[in-house]
């Protein structure tokens, strides 16, 4: 009687947990359905390398949003990457101990803050900062990473953090032992180990880089051309979808789908790899 | 009258062969002790008694051990085999609730709905466990705010309230200061005349102290099973003789 | 000598990285204080009661509509999404065999759910629920898209605070003769409460700050929602609608401070929990 029971309800929980795997499954198959009539029309190259986005025209070539999306991100790890970990090393082996008790809600808050604040602080304050500064309407590439920059901070120092704390400390009272001093032993020794923690956080930071959308719309100029430049306007592939959604029809329509599966793929893509290094951060630590 | 008859038992865990060929017989309204080194087997076994070894995966059984004549590996409802043989963990472990949720969560279990009726359980098991007086006004506070001594003795009266035949107890004094120690020792005595008690402890003292007859373990073999008084005095094996004279362990 | 000097190098080298690393921590907070402190700053001279009228006109521009539409899609989407992903968690802590091949994929879903941008779901809100489900633009499409986005969030912290609980509270319930669901849902899972909670209010700042899984499912409709299948605008989507046309930028400002507002309670409240959690064990 009762290991029927037992029985049943774990096959309850399990089909709850299904849910999940339902869901990735059919976001999956509805962005495939939606987006390969127009990438048959069009063709997967032209669709990938053409270099003209007009719609007025037919034309449908998505590698300037594909550029942007990449010149935007990489922009953003430029500035994220080396402020992010160096926090993340703060974090775990430099902040006193009362410091930290108000810096870990500092970055927790950092990573709760909507993207549209972000966007709208980018609108209000980098984009006048840039234009004053550097010349251009402001509404250029470099804002947009300079801005994607800030929001992936705490993604980076969020992962990097644990990254670096799963590190054994013998490694760091080794490194002590010998003679090296405090930062020396963390810098060589705490964080070489922690690498393939390091590189997942900055995989997980680009993920979230290229995935953000309202905030890049507001700082980024949105035109849909190869990318002129740092100060010039740029169109990602997250901004093309949400600017001309609202009034696609017909093959504008799909070809917007199957931006948004290129956009999911490359995803999933990076997941894949995140889990890997994932992995090889308790693997190997 | 045997309680338990163990009967060429071996247990795996995975590959790792963690006790051979166990035979014994644990008689009934008897305080039988288990003593040996860490790692001996002696915990495994106590937890073979009442499955608590199915929570462990990759935990492999062979043999029969007959609980009042039937197998338990057998029975159907491992839940019910639990309900006739309790436990009481080397650490205090009630949970987080009040003392009354505590205790009354084993009949609650067990279907007890009534008011009145778990009221009666409730303090029946605590007087039980002499724990009562200590505990009977404060009844709705959380079960964590009393002291180790007083959450061990919480934990045997919610193993009391569901009305075992068995009482398994693995190190009950391990984490306790002396005084409560002796006080649970004292409960032990009072309980053997009502319930089955096997007690697993690293002190030999109190395996002295406390029970009528010792098994002595080691690496997963059981060296020697007798009378208390006779394994402390005039143990017939060497190495047992070595361990109760604590030239090893 | 030559050994002093380069002892000395040594440290100048270490003192540098030392002042490095305290630097990039500093700019987190200098960015974090500048962010809030000048949207407060410049936005809470324009707060003022008309921002909180009823009824929305293009004089007013009030928030309120988008406020009631927003805290109706954080309850529905929370209804549906907090007993999945709380049910998942369980299912994965305390029933799932940990070498079950199909567990680890399960469990990468939980991943790749959680990484997938939200303009990809609402796109795919637009595509199940509005159209092929006929929800419309609706508050309903909208709830039921950002609910599978926050899933991944509960289910991760749920599974967190769960395996918080210590084992020998399992233990004990099992050497009772408790059953695993009387074990599970009676003491694993009220002592996972805080946590479990911490993940839920975490989710509500998601749903909060959302807008792009938004604009095409729930729309951008101003006005007061008659029920679920009226389309309206999030809060964060009033303040980029705001935001975009440039016409009210004082009252974007005070906008932006009130969602600023509730994203700094709502962490608040979600560590305030999770330290609950901590503290209880």
């Amino acid at each position: 009687m009762n290991l029927q029971k037992d029985k049943f309800f774990k096959n309850g929980f399990f089909c709850i947990a299904l849910v999940s795997v339902v869901a990735i499954v059919m976001i999956c198959s509805f962005l495939f359905v939606g987006g390969m009539p127009a990438l048959e029309k069009i063709g997967v190259m032209k669709f990938l390398l053409g270099t003209q986005w007009r719609p007025s025209s037919e034309l449908y070539g998505i590698l300037p949003m594909i550029l942007g999306s990449m010149y935007v991100t990489m922009g953003a790890l430029i500035f994220g990457v080396p402020i992010g970990i160096l926090t993340a090393i703060f974090m775990a082996r430099f902040c006193p101990r009362k410091l930290y008790r108000f810096f870990k809600p500092i970055v927790e808050l950092m990573a709760g803050i909507p993207s549209v604040i972000y966007g709208f602080f980018g609108l209000v304050v980098l984009v006048p900062l840039v234009r004053d500064n550097f010349g251009g309407t402001g509404n250029s590439l470099l804002t947009a990473a300079l801005l994607l920059g800030i929001m992936i901070l705490p993604t980076i120092v969020t992962v990097a953090e644990a990254a670096l704390r799963a590190v054994p400390e013998s490694y760091y009272e080794g490194a002590l032992a010998l003679g090296a001093d405090h930062v020396r032993s963390v810098f060589f020794t705490i964080v070489p180990a922690a690498k393939s923690g390091l590189v997942a956080a900055i995989i997980l930071g680009l993920g979230r880089a290229v995935g953000e959308t309202m905030a890049v719309i507001m700082v980024a100029g949105n035109q849909a051309r190869m990318p002129q430049g740092l100060l010039e306007g740029v169109r990602t592939m997250t901004t093309n979808i949400v600017i001309e959604m609202g009034y696609a029809t017909d093959l504008h329509y799909d070809a917007l789908i199957a931006t948004a599966l290129v956009l999911f793929l490359f995803i999933v893509l990076l997941n894949l790899s995140f889990a890997y290094f994932k992995g090889g951060m308790f693997g190997n630590g | 009258m045997n309680k338990f008859e163990i009967d060429n038992l071996n247990l795996y865990y995975g590959d790792f062969h963690a006790l051979h060929n166990i035979n014994m017989e644990i008689k009934g309204k008897e305080v039988t002790a288990f003593i040996g080194p860490s790692g001996c087997g002696k915990t495994t076994l106590l937890k073979t008694l009442n499955r608590m070894n199915d929570l462990v995966d990759g935990c492999k059984v062979t043999g029969k051990v007959l609980f009042d004549g039937e197998d338990i590996f057998q029975v159907q409802d491992v839940n019910l085999l639990r309900k006739r043989v309790g436990m009481v963990f080397q650490k205090p472990n009630p949970f987080p609730m009040s003392v009354y949720d505590n205790i009354a969560f084993g009949p609650r279990t067990h279907g007890i709905k009534q008011k009145s009726l778990l009221d009666e359980v409730v303090e029946e098991a605590l007087v039980k466990a002499a724990v009562w007086d200590e505990v009977k006004d404060r009844l709705h506070k959380s079960a964590l705010s009393f002291s180790g001594g007083q959450q061990q003795r919480l934990c045997i009266a919610r193993a009391l309230a569901v009305k075992p035949e068995v009482l398994l107890m693995d190190e009950p004094t391990s984490a306790l200061d002396p005084i409560s120690t002796m006080k649970i020792e004292k409960l032990v005595l009072n309980l053997k005349k009502e319930y089955t008690i096997v007690i697993v402890t690293h002190n030999m003292q109190q395996a002295a102290r406390v029970s009528d007859r010792t098994a002595f373990f080691f690496l997963g073999e059981l060296v020697e099973f007798d009378e208390t008084s006779k394994i402390f005095t005039a143990p017939s094996n060497k190495k047992t003789e070595d361990y109760v004279q604590g030239r090893f362990g | 000598m030559v050994n002093c000097f380069k002892m000395q190098a040594a440290t100048t080298a270490s003192k540098v990285l030392g002042i490095t690393v305290w630097l990039a921590a500093g700019v987190n907070i200098l960015i974090l204080i500048s962010l809030i402190g000048y949207i407060l700053a410049q936005g809470i001279p324009y707060l003022s009661w008309e921002l909180f009228a009823l009824e929305y006109t293009t004089q007013n521009v009030s928030l309120f509509p988008a406020l009631v539409d927003t805290l109706l899609m954080v309850a529905f989407a929370l209804s549906l999404a907090a007993p999945i992903g709380i049910g998942t968690a369980i299912y994965f802590v305390e029933y799932a065999k940990k070498s079950n091949k199909f567990v680890s994929i399960m469990d990468m879903t939980t991943d790749t759910l959680a990484g997938i941008p939200s303009v990809v779901y609402g796109l795919f809100g637009l595509l199940f629920f509005v159209i092929y489900l006929q929800m419309g633009y609706s508050l309903l499409a909208g709830a039921c898209t950002v609910a599978i986005m926050i899933l991944p969030v509960i289910i991760r912290t749920t599974e967190e605070a769960l395996q918080a609980v210590p084992i020998s509270y399992r233990e004990g319930s099992y050497a009772l003769g408790a059953n695993k669901l009387r074990t599970v849902l009676v003491v694993v899972l009220p002592a996972a409460v805080p946590g479990i909670l911490a993940g839920i209010i975490l989710s509500i700042g998601r749903i909060m700050g959302e807008t792009a899984a938004l604009v095409y499912t729930a729309g951008t409709v101003a006005q007061l929602p008659e029920d679920l299948f009226s389309s309206g605008r999030s809060l964060a989507v009033h303040l980029y609608v705001l935001a975009s046309e440039g016409l009210f930028m004082e009252q974007a400002f005070a906008t932006a401070v009130v969602l600023v507002i509730i994203t700094v309670i709502i962490n608040g409240a979600s560590t305030w929990m999770a330290g609950k959690l901590m503290r209880g064990n």
